[in-house]
């Protein structure tokens, strides 16, 4: 392995950090009307993980690896795809109030 | 494309990433938030494609081809009463994912791994197989599949820490030793059992809050991939996704005056009110009323407050009520929807099936917006709502299971009108005084057809 030095654990630890703190801060604004489309993205931005099964089939491995990273692709894959589709149509349907009136 | 542009094509979607939650805060600008969110997504992945260069791009094309014919069927004709199984599905996919890909890492490097990259990479495999099991059952209870109804038993807690204690035990041993790949599938097997007995024990109302822990985890697996690889595209996505699933449990569980610790532990939802304490509340002060008086009453109104519970999605009732509350306003009644936080079985969960029926989102009102406005509300219409409606909450002193728990002032109102199929009590077990109030009236059926008679009544008057 690529072995970590002191300073890129600290540096990860830090991002995970401030990442955490801003996630809470942009989160605490999110109108609780979409709380329902904010819990369907978050579900698919989480679909990153597939960049880490990338990362790991792109070394040289065994079947066991092949399969359990490939795998791991399929179901993120879907949550990705899946929860930005459902995201969308869940935000078409809040609308405004017409002018007209009705 | 030159592998040097990478890191940069990361921090563009980092951007993407943190534009999309931000812009997600109205709904004006949400949808832009939704498209960033995918954009990002797209260049994480083809950014990572140009950096490693996948041996078998067949089995990826095949294995993208099966996740999105899985995804998009459902995504596409979910009908949103269900979303919160959906979600519940998702968390349980995303958490697999990260987990198999934590566990694919451990085989691909052990026993070559440090002890901090183990113990980090233990932590997610825990978390990751946990929520998975967790989720599924999750999902079960909320498609009412089975075990729908809180599993509890004697010594439940000690059990259910039991089991977690062995698996962290077993991760210390991978940590000192993590050339011991045999412990691997042991420690996944606990956590696995872990989360089936985390989750079992929790009934309907809490299900918002679970499910929003559930998604806190998943992100948190995925950061803590993101430590493991020395990735910081997953460690931020990871985190925002962690931090947005917390802050929403939090709200869930203040929402009900109940901790955290209390909803995984508790058990709460299987105490049952002695029966003569309903006959106390209820004797003889319980008015009913017909639709046309109902109707009546609403069309002279000023101003209609309608209070919406999950009784209203369980009768499919959101879209005649809908329909009645343009037919009022059609008429030059003032309709506004009081929604409690918990309303649904997901955060946000009523606002979304409103939505749908094709109420205003300007209409839709958050509990503290709404609960001073129900002294200048004529009538205010109950439906499928109970405990949230329910005044024993405001005696924090007592022993009552929602004691303290925020609820909508609708016995504020001049009129208030509960539709309700029956008495019977609520997810807390305990009778509603409201119901026997002297300006209360009860509309005993269903919600879908009350709300339709009561749209006839309008239409006839």
């Amino acid at each position: 392995m690529e072995e970590l030095s002191s300073t890129d654990i600290a540096v990860n630890l830090l991002i995970f950090v401030m990442a955490t703190f801003l996630g809470l801060e942009l989160v605490r604004h999110v109108s609780r009307l979409l709380h329902t489309p904010l819990m369907s993205l978050t579900n698919a931005i989480s679909g990153v993980s597939v960049v880490a099964a990338l990362v790991v089939l792109a070394r040289p491995s065994d079947t066991l690896v092949t399969v359990l990273a490939t795998t791991a692709v399929a179901l993120a894959a879907s949550n990705s795809i899946g929860g930005f589709m459902i995201t969308e149509r869940i935000l078409r349907m809040f609308r405004k109030q017409e002018k007209t009136g009705r | 494309m030159s592998v040097q542009l990478v890191p940069y094509l990361y921090i563009a979607s980092v951007a993407l990433f943190i534009l999309s939650l931000k812009w997600l805060s109205g709904v004006r600008t949400s949808r832009f938030g939704n498209w960033a969110g995918a954009l990002g997504m797209v260049i994480a992945v083809g950014a990572t494609l140009i950096a490693f260069k996948a041996g078998r791009y067949d089995l990826l094309v095949i294995a993208v081809a099966i996740g999105a014919l899985i995804g998009v069927p459902i995504a596409l004709f979910m009908p949103m009463t269900a979303v919160p199984q959906r979600t519940a599905l998702s968390h349980a996919f995303g958490s697999l994912a990260a987990a198999l890909v934590g566990t694919a890492e451990f085989y691909q490097k052990s026993p070559d791994i440090n002890s901090f990259t183990m113990s980090i990479l233990a932590v997610e495999m825990i978390l990751g197989y946990l929520t998975f099991t967790g989720s599924l059952i999750a999902f079960s209870k909320l498609q009412e599949l089975f075990l729908d109804r809180p599993i509890t038993y004697k010594g439940r807690n000690i059990i259910t820490l039991s089991v977690l204690g062995i698996a962290l035990a077993l991760a210390v041993a991978l940590v000192l030793d993590p050339s011991q790949t045999v412990l691997l599938p042991l420690m996944a097997a606990t956590a696995l059992v872990f989360g089936i007995l985390l989750v079992i024990g929790i009934g309907g109302a809490d299900m918002p809050t679970v499910i929003a822990i559930l998604n806190s985890y998943a992100g948190l697996s995925a950061a803590a991939l993101g430590l493991v690889l020395n990735n910081k595209l997953l460690i931020v996505a990871g985190a925002l996704d962690g931090s947005s699933g917390f802050i929403l449990a939090v709200l869930m569980c203040k929402a009900m005056n109940r901790s955290f610790l209390n909803v995984l532990f508790g058990g709460v939802g299987a105490v049952k009110a002695s029966k003569e304490k309903e006959e106390e509340v209820y004797s003889g002060r319980v008015k009913s009323a017909s639709p046309e008086e109902v109707a009546a009453l609403l069309e002279t109104a000023s101003r209609v407050v309608v209070v919406p519970g999950y009784g209203l999605a369980v009768a499919q009732a959101q879209h005649a009520l809908g329909d009645l509350c343009k037919l009022l306003e059609s008429k030059g009644v003032v309709v506004e929807f009081g929604i409690h936080p918990v309303a649904g079985r997901m955060p946000g969960h009523m606002n979304v099936l409103l939505a749908e029926a094709d109420v205003p989102y300007e209409k839709l009102r958050e509990m503290d917006a709404i609960n001073p406005t129900f002294r200048e509300t004529d009538v205010a219409l109950v439906v499928g709502a109970n405990d949230v409606v329910n005044p024993l909450a405001r005696d924090t002193d007592s022993a009552n299971p929602i004691a303290g728990m925020p609820i909508l002032d609708v016995d504020a109102a001049k009129t208030v009108v509960v539709i309700k199929r029956s008495l019977s009590p609520g997810f807390a077990g305990i009778p509603n005084p409201l119901f026997a109030a002297d300006n209360t009236l009860m509309l005993f059926g269903d919600a879908k057809q009350m709300v339709l008679a009561l749209t006839a009544a309008v239409k006839g008057a």
